[in-house]
């Protein structure tokens, strides 16, 4: 499976050992050198070699959303996007998305609606919901929910996840 | 203005006043009588930090700006804006001029972190005492410096006024900017939640309160949103490297032999082993990862510790008492009444183990240098963990420093504190600041779990149909397998895996209601935990500890007699409830469902959808509050829907409507999620629950249509906790709803699809 480590499969050097190659990352609109082992999720690669930590560890299984980053635009779970997977693609993060200075409506919303308790799992709601508002205008409640489905809240904060979901769907018209 | 670790420095001036003034040992404190006799209360040299110290809650910077220095911490309810919006209002400064730190063990006092939703209820408490008494020192000090008595001054946003001539002012900056508080404060000698300190100065009467009571929003969110925040995960110290900890397959194993060759080929990879400890390290993430799935080990033979799951309940009911405790009084003579009844009515109900599972794993940073360890921790309580850690490394506590860092979620004692010691062991072990954060099934598999129990409820009814005996026992696994903090090793998964032994504490709970019944007994009883050592279900606090298991089954019980006795559900709690607080929420959420009396359950609906409504309602410590759930049932699938919650909520004096409005909502969510999907579930090797498909948690897709608040405000009572009332009716709310509409009642939480189908057919 994806994403679980299987080091005994993993190419090795002359002397034995895992053996890392290097990739060229588009992140945030700047390039990046990355020396890892090919197997590495892109995660890892964005927390601790380029210090974005907006991206979160929450499962390591493409199950609750908290790693997730627009590859290409798509909503992407970087815990099991292994580094020779991401090519050429861009990626963006919950920090390429919008800045204080230029916020992303749904960012804006956030703000406004409090959303979070804990933050831990606003990567995945906030990059999922912004690929899904740029591509569905004026979207119905039962269509935002379906697109969210899946994500993981533990704190409960589901009802002004969905009233900040619907205001920035207001704000991108 | 920085703030130094328990500095025993004093100033000069202090010292010297101390001798003058008898006291015989160097670095007792000044007492606020001594330093009010011919100086100012200020000291350029910051006191030890002390309970009983002003300066160790808050000092005036030299822009004025008011620092505040917290021990609990902010999961994200917004305590830290209530905390400065009472500070604020006691001083008599604007808002924004109050910043606040919190859970630093190097520049706060232990006020018992978060625990028991006492973050207002008795951190506030303190630090409003300490905030009216800084205003009153400042007053004085500036009564002695403008020559005018201090009942003739007034403070507006810092500065102190002279009533009669405006000409006559100074600032607090003025005063004290920059310098500490040397002020004694009168401390009852405990430390934790019931740590209080009180100076002399009397609190603001509520009713001239401008900034308590405001909505002010938290600002903590925009920097989260940004990406700008760093959490317990995102922290760095130079030369850090990787831990991951290695658990056992069946619970109670001990590794016997480890191939440390089977990871050879993972650069800088190394084994951390320790009688049952076991961990790696490794330079980088992944490789602490891939090292810690491919460590090759063998592990003991141990007999299968658990029973099978689906004899959890039997297990319980059968296990012998290990503690039996009565409630308070018991009024009258319960088990005459019951000889004496014309009819009994009984249930019992049954409630699983359930998980923190909090959105990520714990994570803990611990650097050790000099002689020194710094820890960084989502923990709730900082202080308990810097005890803890001392501890596993045998260090005095003087030398260990933890810093509470926002966290991957928290609602009780989750995994953060065995995490914390945990890297500890390792940090010590390889000799370099260790980065650990446990793994997805590790957050779930191993946290410390809230307790199974089943609950048994009967009631005496006379020859009238009125209720004239009520008893009520909860049996259950204890609440306190391991403490509520991680400050001990015998607390934490590091110290029992280095060989100390499970002190598995007592302690359970009953209703937190006001029934008035002629004769009423609530009581309970614990049992041994499955496994005495490292086990995957040891039970700890998890946010509303028992409050939600025992309150499925009392508001449960109790719609079961109003329904019995063709009785309206409300109106029936009417007739006993006791409290004139605790009607009033019950009335207020009435009011705002529309809630139309009938007898439940409706009778009126046929086809595959049926919907219903019922209440619980339930206090806890001072608040009260009601939840009524208006739901769906999908006959043919057993799913429900909790389509609607109507909450009343009464906690006091409300310091800020707006983080209220949000923590009460979330709570009654995440009360959804336990009552609807919740269940650890185990086979009789370990816990089988170990990811987000084999622990489900209410999907958004579920979410509500609607949650209406009604926040009932009494300015004129002290304010009591509200981080997690809330979620206690909830469940019993959703299940006397599903009665309402199927007529069937369903007594084993959670009301998952498998089990209402199960209940329907």
């Amino acid at each position: 499976m994806r994403g679980v480590p299987n080091c005994t499969a993993a190419a090795l050097t002359e002397d034995g050992l895992v053996m890392n190659k290097k990739f060229s990352l588009n992140v945030n609109g700047q390039v990046h050198s990355v020396e890892a082992d090919e197997d590495t999720p892109l995660l890892y690669a964005l927390r601790d070699d380029l210090g974005l930590n907006n991206p979160h560890f929450g499962c390591g299984l493409a199950q609750c959303g908290a790693c997730t980053v627009h590859l290409d635009g798509k909503p992407t779970r970087s815990c099991v996007t292994p580094l020779s997977e991401v090519g050429n693609r861009s990626v963006v993060t919950l920090a390429g998305l919008g800045t204080p200075e230029h916020p992303h409506p749904l960012q804006t919303a956030y703000v406004e609606e409090e959303v979070p308790q804990c933050a831990y799992c606003i990567n995945g709601w906030i990059m999922t919901a912004a690929a899904f508002l740029r591509d569905h205008k004026k979207p119905t409640d039962e269509e935002i929910r379906t697109a969210l489905t899946g994500l993981k809240c533990r704190c409960g904060t589901h009802m002004a996840i969905l009233r900040a979901v619907k205001r920035a769907a207001a704000m991108m018209g | 203005m920085t703030r130094h670790e328990k500095s025993a420095t004093f100033s000069r001036r202090a010292v010297l006043k101390s001798a003058g003034a008898l006291v015989v040992s160097i670095g007792a404190p000044v007492t606020f009588d001594a330093a009010l006799a011919d100086e100012p209360m200020a000291a350029a040299t910051q006191p030890p930090l002390l309970p009983d110290q002003l300066s160790s809650y808050l000092a005036v910077n030299a822009d004025g700006t008011i620092s505040t220095y917290f021990g609990k911490m902010d999961m994200g309810q917004g305590l830290s804006v209530a905390i400065r919006q009472m500070v604020a209002e006691e001083l008599d400064v604007p808002f924004n001029k109050v910043a606040i730190s919190i859970g630093d063990t190097a520049t706060s006092v232990n006020q018992g972190g978060a625990s028991g939703s006492t973050g207002i209820q008795e951190g506030g408490k303190q630090m409003r005492m300490a905030a009216a008494e800084a205003r009153r020192v400042l007053v004085q000090m500036a009564a002695d410096k403008l020559g005018v008595a201090a009942d003739q001054l007034t403070v507006n946003d810092g500065v102190v006024h002279a009533a009669g001539d405006a000409a006559k002012k100074v600032s607090y900056a003025d005063l004290i900017g920059g310098q500490y508080f040397n002020v004694h404060l009168d401390w009852n000698g405990k430390y934790g939640n019931p740590l209080y300190a009180p100076g002399k100065a009397q609190p603001k009467n509520p009713k001239d309160h401008k900034v308590v009571g405001q909505a002010i929003k938290r600002d903590d969110i925009a920097p989260k949103v940004f990406a700008q925040t760093n959490f317990t995960t995102d922290v760095k110290v130079p030369g850090m490297v990787h831990g991951r900890m290695i658990r056992p397959p069946v619970a109670g194993a001990v590794p016997v032999k480890v191939d440390e060759s089977s990871i050879k080929t993972i650069p800088s990879a190394k084994v951390v082993w320790d009688k049952a400890f076991l961990g790696v390290v490794a330079d980088r993430e992944w490789d602490a990862i891939n090292a810690a799935h491919s460590l090759k080990v063998e592990w003991s033979q141990v007999a299968p510790p658990f029973p099978d799951q689906a004899t959890l309940y039997d297990h319980i009911r059968n296990a012998p008492a290990r503690k039996r405790e009565v409630a308070g009084k018991e009024a009258g003579n319960v088990d005459d009444a019951f000889k004496n009844a014309a009819r009994v009515i009984e249930a019992e109900y049954e409630w699983p183990f359930q998980s923190h599972s909090c959105m990520g794993p714990a994570c803990a940073l611990v650097e050790i240098k000099d002689g020194h360890v710094t820890c960084w921790s989502g923990t709730q309580k900082a202080h308990f963990v810097r005890a803890g850690v001392a501890a596993i490394l045998q260090v005095p506590e003087e030398t260990v420093r933890t810093i509470w860092t926002t966290g991957p979620g928290s609602y009780g004692r989750n995994d953060a504190d065995d995490c914390a010691a945990d890297a500890a062991v390792l940090a010590k072990a390889v000799g370099k600041p260790v980065r650990l954060q446990y793994m997805r099934d590790q957050g779930t598999g191993w946290d410390p779990k809230a307790p199974a129990s089943i609950h048994r409820a009967r009631v005496a009814v006379d020859a009238s149909g009125n209720v004239v005996a009520y008893d009520f026992l909860s049996k259950g696994f204890s609440r306190v397998d391991v403490n509520t903090n991680g400050s001990q090793p015998h607390d934490t998964l590091a110290g029992q895996t280095l060989g100390v032994a499970l002190k598995s504490g007592d302690g359970f709970g009953v209703p937190g209601e006001s029934y008035a019944f002629d004769n009423k007994r609530t009581a309970w009883e614990t049992i041994a935990p499955l496994l005495d050592r490292t086990s995957p279900l040891r039970t700890s606090h998890m946010r509303d500890p028992v409050g939600p298991q025992i309150t499925f089954a009392s508001e449960s019980f109790i719609d079961e007699v109003a329904a019995a006795l063709k009785v309206d559900p409300i109106e029936f709690r009417l007739r006993h409830v006791k409290e004139a607080r605790d009607i009033a929420v019950i009335k207020a959420a009435a009011e705002k469902a529309g809630w139309q009396p009938r007898q439940s359950p409706r009778k009126d609906q046929t086809g595959d959808k049926v919907s219903g409504r019922g209440i619980g309602y339930a206090s806890r410590n001072g608040t009260r509050v009601a939840v009524i759930a208006e739901v769906e049932v999908d006959r043919r699938s057993g799913k429900i829907w909790a389509r609607k919650f109507t909450v009343a909520h009464d906690c006091g004096q409300i310091i800020n409507p707006d983080g209220l409005h949000h923590t009460v909502e979330n709570n009654v969510v995440q009360g959804a999620s336990r009552a609807l999907w919740e269940e650890v579930k185990f086979d009789n090797k370990n816990v089988t629950s170990v990811d987000w498909r084999t622990y489900p948690i209410l999907d958004v897709a579920e979410a509500p249509e609607q949650v209406d608040i009604v926040l009932i405000n009494h300015p004129e009572i002290a304010p009591s906790g509200a981080g997690e009332a809330a979620t206690r009716p909830v469940a019993a709310a959703i299940a006397n709803a599903v009665f309402d509409a199927t007529g069937v009642r369903i007594r084993r939480a959670p009301l998952s699809p498998d089990r209402v189908k199960a209940a329907l057919s």
